[in-house]
């Protein structure tokens, strides 16, 4: 494990605003698991509980907090400088510290999604989720970290794009899914395990594609904004 | 009086650190204004009142702010978008922000790992004993006073050895023990042949541990050279006396005739006296006073702030 990486997670789970991970995720399997006992039917709790609270907040909520954690924070604290005054190439800093927040982003809510897939209609379902989410959680996080880039405030930017864009606008306009990572994990999961439960209207491969130029896109602006890291303005 | 001050510095093993013509404004706000410097092996200290742009300069050396005209380079490289300058500089900044999660063995240990040393263990442990933390090396840095998290900063920024130093207001926060061992440090890292810069706006810190010295006020370098030249500018600079009395008037038909006075003024609630040699005026005064049978009620130096001396330099 690099060392960036290993300051990174130490740095994540030290915090205390690691343990808003925990309720999110906990809520989405409690939900299924009511549901599923009551006998509610699955078409009926399936779309607002896997896509409505799973795709469409744990998932990016989680993504956010961590993602601006792993490097944001280490930008407000100042701490950064750190391991800014090292001669490592900047690619070196960005890619561990975003194989951490999608790491562990991916880790949290796979699980709740697979286990609430599972209780709405199969394993199968459950895989797909976790396996859609997954791919979103590194495009989310590249996005997330790329934020903290560039702009002083990360989680703000980061839950415009969520709530205002994602939650509000895609729901209204369609044409704007093609710029919401949560059609794409949609589209995956539908593919990957095909439901009446899933409904979007970005296609398959758009979304494969969109997922890939999206992670690549943000990584590689994160360490051209790294390479020109300037301390803020600070003239006493 | 800005004679820039290049070290005759042997070319090996020894950096230089250039700055030309190094200008840096936010917006309409100009933090530094062409400044010129050359620093070269031995300690350097930046002096200078809060709010001068020591701390925008300072960036600007080890690479964390871009010029906005002018160039910082090291040893012939820019230090901007360059992480290899860090292969030989190293920076303890002001924010005393540190991963307060890690002991400072772990902190110190995992910036050598950074910076890739052959063999980090030895190279941390070598930066920790320089600053003399070894005994609380394995506590969490979060549990340390201000002065132990700083030396833990500067074991980090020491591990691999740099030949250039950059320290901002490294003084704060310590106390006077802590703040001797530091000023050892720098002296010998000094005579080691590095590169030490580090900036405080307390005249007494950069005398003691600084030959050289770079003055900066209100962004531009105000003075630089030996430091016994400046302070001798310093002390030798017309001063401004407010004195009461129990004769404001005989005292100063008295004061006139003294060489040291070059200026009385008499005003309802006393004398402003401009004085041309503190020293010389400051004897003086009692044994007139004496004479006169006058008593001094008050007597206060009415421009001893720093900003005064400094603006004084400016002007000089």
């Amino acid at each position: 494990m690099s060392t960036v990486a290993w300051i990174t997670a130490r740095g994540l789970f030290g915090r205390r605003r690691f343990l808003l991970l925990l309720p999110l995720p906990v809520l989405l399997v409690v939900l299924a698991v009511l549901s599923r006992g009551l006998g509610v039917a699955p078409s009926d709790w399936g779309p607002p509980v896997l896509v409505g609270l799973g795709l469409a907040v744990v998932l990016p909520v989680v993504a956010l907090i961590v993602g601006t954690g792993v490097l944001g924070a280490e930008i407000d604290d100042g701490t950064v400088v750190h391991v800014l005054t090292t001669p490592l190439p900047r690619w070196q800093i960005v890619l561990p510290k975003l194989a951490v927040a999608a790491g562990v982003t991916a880790a949290t809510v796979a699980a709740p999604l697979f286990a609430a897939g599972l209780l709405a209609d199969s394993v199968r379902l459950g895989l797909a989720l976790a396996v859609a989410a997954s791919a979103g959680a590194l495009a989310y996080s590249a996005l997330f970290v790329a934020a903290s880039l560039l702009t002083r405030r990360p989680v703000l930017l980061g839950l415009v794009y969520v709530l205002i864009w994602e939650g509000l606008l895609s729901n209204v306009l369609a044409g704007s899914r093609v710029f919401s990572i949560q059609h794409y994990v949609i589209a995956l999961a539908d593919r990957l395990a095909p439901t009446e439960l899933l409904h979007t209207t970005v296609s398959m491969p758009l979304a494969a594609v969109m997922i890939a130029l999206v992670s690549i896109g943000f990584s590689l602006l994160a360490i051209d904004r790294l390479r020109a890291f300037s301390v803020a303005g600070e003239t006493s | 009086m800005t004679t820039t001050t290049s070290a005759a510095a042997p070319a090996t093993a020894t950096s230089t650190l250039d700055l030309a013509g190094v200008s840096r404004w936010y917006g309409n706000v100009v933090a530094v204004n062409d400044v010129s410097m050359s620093l070269g092996p031995g300690v350097t200290g930046l002096l200078g009142p809060n709010g001068a742009g020591k701390t925008t300069l300072l960036h600007m050396m080890a690479g964390f702010l871009a010029p906005s005209r002018g160039a910082v380079t090291l040893d012939g490289r820019p230090t901007w978008r360059n992480p290899a300058v860090y292969r030989r500089l190293g920076l303890v900044s002001e924010r005393e922000a540190v991963h307060s999660f890690l002991t400072a063995y772990e902190f110190v240990l995992a910036t050598a790992k950074l910076h890739k040393l052959p063999d980090p263990q030895a190279a941390a442990r070598r930066a920790v004993a320089m600053v003399e933390l070894e005994g609380a090396q394995d506590r969490r840095i979060g549990t340390y006073s201000k002065g132990m998290r700083q030396r833990a900063r500067v074991a980090a920024a020491l591990v691999h050895d740099p030949q250039v130093l950059l320290l901002d207001e490294p003084f704060n926060g310590m106390d006077p023990r802590q703040r001797l061992h530091m000023m050892e440090l720098l002296h010998s890292l000094g005579d080691a042949g590095r590169t030490i810069l580090f900036s405080s706006h307390i005249l007494e810190e950069v005398e003691q541990v600084s030959g050289t010295v770079q003055v900066m006020v209100a962004g531009r370098l105000a003075a630089s050279g030996d430091f016994r030249t400046i302070r001798r500018l310093m002390t030798n600079r017309p001063h401004v006396f407010a004195i009461r009395s129990t004769d404001d008037r005989a005292l100063a038909v008295a004061l006139m005739a003294e060489p040291s006075v070059s200026g009385v003024e008499l005003g309802r609630d006393g004398l402003t006296v401009r004085a041309g040699d503190y020293g010389a005026f400051t004897r003086v005064l009692p044994k007139v006073a004496l004479a006169r049978g006058v008593r001094v009620r008050q007597l206060i130096p009415e421009d001893e702030s720093l900003e005064s001396v400094f603006s004084y330099l400016v002007e000089a």
